[in-house]
């Protein structure tokens, strides 16, 4: 049946009489891995009347835009909340994340082992801790169901994979780059400013991307440190949504495709960091 | 420009005489105090980010706290007093099995599935790279999205999944609702969220094995199978090995899926560690907050425990 070579890298010449059927094969396994996305999509244009149909509609033939509708009525200052949040943590992210990269991978720290280490650790510490301990923290300094408490929680989940996507760029910055500005006279903070900043756009595309959706996304923090008061962003109001025992799905997938859609922008305009996201810190270049 | 560096930076180790021990020490010591200067904001953060908040829970965890205590700051220290509750309380066995039944079911799945098609869209075909990129959809939504979607397609009654099971003669499952399913239910969203990091990681494993091994292989006449039994697989195994260690050290910490999708019902049939900590601490009216940091603070070793055993095996790697 099988040809050898059908597997691997070997069919590199590729005919395409024999590979339609790998394509048919993949559309078919990306299409049943993308299904919940897509009943997301046809739930948020389902009527009221026809939520509870059996069987449901597959295609949202006669939809509706009411969810969509309550979405702008009730969830736009989630929504700014959200944005607000998340520029903040981009913000905070790259101005701790970027000067630390460019120590550890240029100006030869001592310790930088330790604290190498140290970003390591503190990615694998769960979230619910953390926001156990920020609650106690923020309690005594009255920072609860504020923005900028949200933001400081928020980017302890970017700021060390931030530090390690920088240091592990900025190593690959040509020596001679940084030290043809060095012998014009410039000092460390404008070699930084001025040579490596510039050159590593990319890295700052990727960690601000990512502390974006992080921040956008989280909902542990939100729960516990903004759960009452009036910085609430998206996440809540989706969870309050359920939690209102709220029949009106329509409204609730509406507002989920809505909080999609920076994870929509990421896939389409920055394929390449999100595999360097994924891959940072798992694999050493 | 750099034509003009070439010659400065080759003489200056000629040009320094004698008082360049000194000079260097300082200079050695000018560039320690610039290095620690562009990491002062980092050090700041974790300190105040990081570690304070982690000092906070442990204390939390150490001491007897009410609510008003809680405000006051005067709480009593009452040892390990908590970590004994815990551990006597009739919901840690439960929560222990869970965690661990989540656990390795997540990863068993996540895993094959994702190295099943890593080792699909490694070949060459049309489309190949587009759809690879839209298979990580369900890792870059946010948590409350997908897990909102996958409680709405397992509702008992309107829910998708149900429908589709009764058009082939199966009765209706009470996916969230049945003590005996919601811990399947929350593993399988949970499996679906995890698939794209598999599938990218080990993609990237796939690409590290040079094609002429392959090839060679193929002209020695090996199948589609014994070539990925005797050669993908173990040239895989270190990827495979932070794959399956990463996998751990997420899944441990999963929260938001099993929170949003059951609370950890019906009667704690889906608590783990992770939501066990946070109902103790925020999920009721009475909360106890030193209950809940102990629980907390034993998923933090679990998790450390792991990392370490994580970081050991990709320092070892590296070398390779």
């Amino acid at each position: 049946m099988r040809r050898p070579g059908a597997t691997g890298p070997v069919t590199r010449a590729g005919r395409p009489q024999t590979t339609w059927w790998k394509t048919a094969v993949g559309l078919v396994l990306t299409a049943v891995m993308l299904f919940p996305v897509y009943w997301m999509v046809n739930v948020s244009f389902t009527r009221d009347e026809a939520m509870r149909k059996s069987p449901p509609d597959l295609f949202p033939l006669h939809g509706t835009l009411d969810g969509y509708r309550a979405v702008l009525h009730q969830q736009v200052p989630y929504l700014g909340t959200s944005l607000l949040v998340g520029l903040g943590t981009v913000g905070l992210t790259l101005v701790v994340a970027a000067p630390a990269g460019y120590s550890l991978a240029r100006l030869r720290p001592l310790g930088a082992g330790v604290l190498g280490f140290v970003l390591l650790v503190a990615q694998m510490i769960p979230g619910i801790i953390m926001a156990m301990g920020f609650y106690a923290v923020f309690l005594n300094l009255n920072m609860l169901n504020t923005l900028s408490g949200l933001v400081l929680a928020d980017a302890t989940i970017a700021v060390p994979f931030g530090a390690l996507v920088f240091q592990a760029f900025m190593s690959g910055i040509p020596e001679e780059l940084l030290q043809a500005a060095t012998v014009d006279g410039a000092g460390p903070v404008r070699v930084f400013w001025s040579v490596v900043l510039p050159i590593s756009r990319n890295a700052i595309i990727t960690v601000g991307l990512f502390a974006f959706l992080w921040a956008w996304s989280d909902f542990v923090f939100a729960s516990t440190l903004d759960g009452g008061g009036r910085a609430r962003p998206v996440t809540l109001g989706i969870y309050q949504y359920i939690g209102n025992n709220n029949q009106q799905w329509n409204a609730i997938m509406a507002t989920a495709v809505v909080a999609s859609i920076p994870a929509a922008v990421l896939l389409v305009v920055a394929q390449r960091s999100i595999a360097t996201g994924v891959t940072t810190g798992a694999v050493k270049d | 420009m750099l034509a003009v560096t070439d010659p400065a930076t080759s003489q200056s180790p000629r040009g320094v005489a004698e008082p360049a021990a000194s000079r260097g020490r300082k200079r050695r010591t000018t560039g320690q105090l610039t290095a620690w200067a562009f990491l002062l904001p980092l050090v700041v953060y974790l300190l105040a980010c990081y570690a304070y908040p982690l000092y906070r829970n442990l204390d939390l965890s150490l001491r007897d706290y009410t609510v008003r205590s809680f405000v006051q700051g005067d709480a009593p220290f009452v040892g390990l007093s908590n970590y004994r509750t815990i551990i006597a309380d009739p919901t840690f066995l439960p929560a222990l099995l869970h965690t661990g039944v989540f656990t390795l079911g997540s990863l068993v799945f996540q895993f094959s599935i994702g190295l099943a098609m890593a080792v699909f869209f490694h070949q060459h075909f049309r489309l190949s790279a587009t759809l690879r990129a839209l298979l990580l959809t369900p890792w870059l939504l946010p948590l409350i999205v997908s897990s909102s979607t996958w409680s709405w397609m397992l509702d008992s009654e309107a829910g998708v999944v149900n429908a589709a099971l009764s058009a082939v003669g199966i009765g209706p499952v009470h996916w969230l609702t049945a003590p005996g399913w919601s811990l399947a239910s929350v593993t399988i969203a949970n499996i679906w969220i995890g698939v794209p990091f598999n599938l990218v990681l080990l993609y990237s494993g796939l690409q590290g094995i040079p094609s002429q091994i392959y090839e060679a292989a193929a002209i020695d006449g090996a199948g589609g199978w014994v070539r990925f039994r005797h050669l993908t697989f173990p040239l895989l195994r270190q990827v495979s090995a932070i794959t399956l260690l990463l996998g751990l050290v997420y899944t441990l910490k999963v929260f938001d899926i099993i929170w949003i999708m059951t609370r950890g019902g019906p009667a704690n049939a889906s608590t783990t560690f992770a939501t066990w900590s946070y109902q103790l601490g925020f999920g009721s009216m009475l909360p106890r907050f030193g209950p809940g940091a102990a629980v907390g603070n034993l998923l933090i070793v679990a998790a450390l425990a792991v990392g370490l055993g994580y970081i050991r095996s990709r320092s070892r790697w590296g070398d390779v």
